[in-house]
């Protein structure tokens, strides 16, 4: 039958190619997240998180493994900069990762997950001197990659400052114990009880290809003020440590901790939790200098621990504290102003920051030593080829996740120097800001908290003060994260093109751009909830 | 300890990675018809090709592929058929400006005479033809309650023949015959008409607006409208760069706009009653989606307001956000 009317081709349009028009060319990218470009241990945070939101755990656990040994206990002690970072706090609050962290790294030691195998074997034998983070962490990651590797730890257990500096009630010991025993049983050689006295002889003797120092820095700064002979003046390095000891340090009734950091907010706590009825911390600054973070100076008050603001130590004698009161200057430091006061204690503990012990280097010529701490190049190398330093003992933020990092970061340049091959450069993509994404696409969702025991509980013993995460809860918190700066394949883009010129390529593939018909409106870009579609001029 | 919930991740994206696979959006399917594909010759952004393609597609699915599309003259006519190509990949005619309601009348009543009951009816145009030109022959489609789906693309004026006004534009816009000037300058207070609530006065089985701006909901109005018999009616807000003055990228942000300052209130209605109105998410006043597009610089100067229109314009959202009850907490999460 002859058609009545004028009959066209279906879908003849395509001879007509659009993108000819276009004069920005839409392009997907990858942007660095900002909790990932946060992390001092360099995990991939949000492939963490996307895929503990699949709740596919096991895989989730082995995406941080790749570069933190130590999800479990990195999930209850590290302060996070992550989170300060997330981009969620424009939202309503930011991702809580590190309780999402914890719940794998718990998961993980319940269902006994064991690292991936590793890299054939080199043939190379690494000394690693100090277990602490960065020791552990450097240990792991150079057995991973296939070398043969000797820790060296002067104490009589492993884990450093996270057994001899974080108390029990904020890292439980049998998950320190887990996560340290994993690595163990990963092939790595752990000898305790073994100072290293002398690097020279260590080096000499050939005995291994390369080392890694990291003896950390477990020397209390100290004061000075007039005491009388029966004064008890200890320092809160020694406390702690000794809290490991079965005959647990003897602090009185009456306790002073001098200084404004972690380290004496843990000490107030511990001497709290040893029986102490007043516990006092003196501190010569304001609560907002106090370097100490400020959940743990909220924890530290709720437990009913004291802090005098504005106060230095002038005297401690007969069991009688003169405190010297401070006023802030006109340029907010704190000035002596004559006056006095005074209060009875039992002890005063030195919370005043620590040094690091560096003897076993002082025959060993040629290393670039600066205000007590080490220096390192880039790779983290000293200025003497194949000994290689990190954590506490070199210039840098002294935290457990900071040395995770070096530790990482050492053993792969150890790695490369003993391969004698070139590391090579790692791409960094510009990172994912917090105007890039289109928030509309987010709802407003709250976080999951974690809880912690209560009080009467907490000052009376050495129990987690913070409670884990349920699976619901992890999960639905793994699900605030937005993406950012990475599909994660919402469609936004594929629906909303009105040329039809993306291909959708199926689950996990993502999307494609077709060139010949994207005129390059840039609704895509606009409509893309975690801003991973970049709009760049055209070249005509 | 599966997650159910069609969003699981509080999110209002077209779909995501977590949700239901089987029920997702027909514009998230890989083997979605893409009704209307590339190649046409609508401007960058077109708010109109979009719509077109989402509403096509989603009555293609509900009705298995038996629709045949009527289209009126209009922009959507000129830029995805000029001789001798097209970019319909269905069953797809077209006559005259005026007639389109008409000739879907006559096809639904070839169809029910061949005994094709299942072939579905679906006629189209932009706010010219059905506000204006064809706005009898809709009428008499309403009245006799024909079996036709209408979809009215709003952009609100005649686009393409050069941005003339129609009686969709809105107060105080300019367009090529309501240029800013003298006493009232763009279009005047107190003209054009409000066709979706004229097709509930017909009492027709069902009338709802929507936009480009949420595609799950534009889509649901479709398949709602597809479950029924008789004349329904859906009226598409869909922004025109061009006619607008609007860069193309902004087309979704501001058929968002229109609804969040209560302009534009998205509602549905059967037999005459309104059965549910989308409570206003992130309410904002109508500055913000007035500002960005350069039809309505007038009302402006130096990013202030030049006098009371501005105001005249918020009284006009204002009424639609109580006649509606837009603001509250709505019932479900979509």
């Amino acid at each position: 039958m002859k058609p009545f009317a004028t009959v066209l081709e279906v879908g003849t349009s395509l001879n007509n190619h659009t993108g000819s028009w276009r004069t920005e060319r839409p392009s997907y990218a990858h942007r660095l997240p900002p909790c990932n470009n946060a992390c001092p241990a360099g995990e991939n945070i949000q492939e963490w998180l996307s895929l503990a939101e699949q709740e596919k755990y096991e895989e989730a656990w082995r995406e941080i493994v790749k570069n933190n040994p130590f999800p479990a206990i990195m999930g209850r002690v590290c302060y996070h900069p992550c989170e300060n970072a997330c981009n969620r706090v424009t939202i309503e609050s930011p991702v809580g990762i590190n309780s999402v962290e914890r719940f794998l790294g718990d998961k993980a030691i319940r269902d006994k997950w064991a690292f991936d195998r590793p890299a054939a074997k080199s043939g190379k034998k690494v000394l690693v001197i100090g277990a602490g983070p960065a020791g552990l962490s450097a240990a792991y990651h150079l057995a991973r990659l296939g070398h043969k590797v000797t820790v060296k730890e002067s104490l009589k257990k492993a884990g450093g400052m996270l057994r001899y500096g974080i108390p029990q009630y904020r890292l439980p010991r049998k998950i320190l114990d887990a996560e340290i025993k994993r690595i163990v049983d990963y092939g790595v050689e752990l000898e305790v009880n073994k100072k290293v006295t002398n690097l020279a002889e260590v080096v000499e003797s050939k005995a291994f290809d390369a080392v890694f120092l990291s003896v950390g820095a477990h020397i209390a700064k100290l004061t000075e003020f007039p005491t009388s002979p029966r004064s008890r003046v200890l320092d809160a390095v020694a406390v702690l440590r000794d809290m490991e000891n079965r005959e647990k340090p003897k602090l009185g009734k009456r306790v002073v901790v001098y200084g404004g950091g972690n380290t004496a907010m843990d000490v107030a706590r511990t001497a709290k939790r040893l029986g102490a009825k007043e516990v006092t911390i003196v501190y010569r600054r304001t609560r907002e200098k106090m370097p100490a973070h400020s959940f743990e100076i909220d924890e530290a008050l709720q437990e009913g621990i004291k802090i005098k603001f504005l106060v230095t130590i002038k005297k401690y004698q007969n069991k009688k504290l003169t405190l010297g009161k401070m006023a802030l200057d006109a340029k907010g430091y704190p000035q002596p102003t004559g006056k006095n006061e005074t209060m009875e204690t039992d002890c005063i503990v030195l919370a005043l920051g620590q040094d690091s012990d560096l003897a076993l280097l002082e025959k060993f010529p040629g290393l670039e030593i600066a205000d007590g701490a080490l220096k390192v190049d880039s790779r983290m190398m000293t200025s003497h080829a194949g000994v290689f330093a990190g954590g506490d003992m070199i210039p840098f933020e002294r935290t457990a996740t900071t040395g995770v990092g070096h530790g990482k970061k050492a053993a792969r340049s150890i790695d490369a120097w003993l391969r004698k091959v070139e590391q090579p450069a790692t791409e960094k993509h510009p990172l994912a800001t917090a105007e890039r994404l289109n928030k509309w696409y987010y709802a407003e969702v709250s976080e999951n908290k974690r809880k912690l025991i209560d009080i009467a509980h907490r000052t009376k013993t050495f129990d987690e003060v913070q409670l884990g995460l349920s699976e619901a809860e992890a999960l639905n918190e793994s699900r605030r994260c937005l993406s950012c700066g990475n599909c994660f394949e919402c469609d936004n883009c594929y629906g909303v093109c009105p040329d039809n010129a993306i291909r959708k390529l199926g689950a996990g593939k993502g999307f494609k751009i077709d060139y010949d018909y994207c005129k390059g409106c840039g609704l895509c870009a606009a409509e893309c909830p975690c801003g991973c579609i970049e709009m760049t001029p055209e070249d005509i | 300890m599966k997650n159910t919930q069609a969003n699981p991740k509080g999110i209002y994206t077209i779909s995501n990675r977590l949700g239901d696979q089987a029920n997702r959006a027909v514009q998230a399917s890989e083997d979605r018809p893409n009704s209307l594909t590339s190649g046409h010759r609508a401007c960058q952004g077109c708010g109109e090709a979009l719509g077109a393609r989402i509403v096509v597609d989603a009555a293609l699915r509900a009705a298995k592929g038996q629709i045949i599309v009527v289209n009126a003259t209009g922009c959507l006519e000129v830029f995805s058929t000029p001789y001798p190509e097209t970019a319909w990949q269905t069953a797809w005619v077209h006559s005259l400006f005026g007639n389109a309601p008409a000739v879907a009348t006559g096809v639904a009543a070839a169809m029910e005479v061949k005994g094709r009951g299942n072939v579905r009816v679906l006629a189209q145009g932009g706010d010219g033809s059905t506000t204006d030109i064809g706005f009898g022959c809709l009428s008499g489609m309403f009245e006799r309650n024909d079996d036709v789906l209408y979809v009215c693309y709003d952009n609100q004026a005649y686009m393409n023949t050069g941005v003339q006004r129609s009686s969709a534009t809105p107060p105080t816009a300019r367009t090529a015959t309501t240029p800013p000037v003298g006493s009232e300058p763009g279009n005047v207070f107190g003209t054009g008409k409000n066709v979706p609530l004229i097709a509930m006065a017909h009492q027709i089985p069902y009338v709802a607006t929507a936009t480009v701006a949420d595609v799950q909901d534009l889509e649901a109005k479709v398949f709602k409208a597809m479950s029924m018999r008789g004349a329904r009616y859906l009226h598409v807000l869909v922004p025109c760069p061009l006619g607008w003055g609007s860069p193309p990228r902004e087309t979704i942000n501001l058929a968002r706009l229109a609804v969040q300052c209560g302009l534009f209130p998205l509602f549905e209605a059967e037999n005459g009653t309104v059965t549910r109105a989308t409570k206003i998410r992130q309410p904002v006043p109508v500055e913000n989606y007035l500002k960005p597009q350069r039809r309505f610089a007038h009302l402006f100067k130096g990013g202030k307001p030049v006098d009371d229109r501005l105001a005249r314009m918020q009284e006009m959202a204002d009424a639609n956000i109580s006649r509606f009850n837009l603001l509250g907490h709505e019932e479900t999460c979509k």
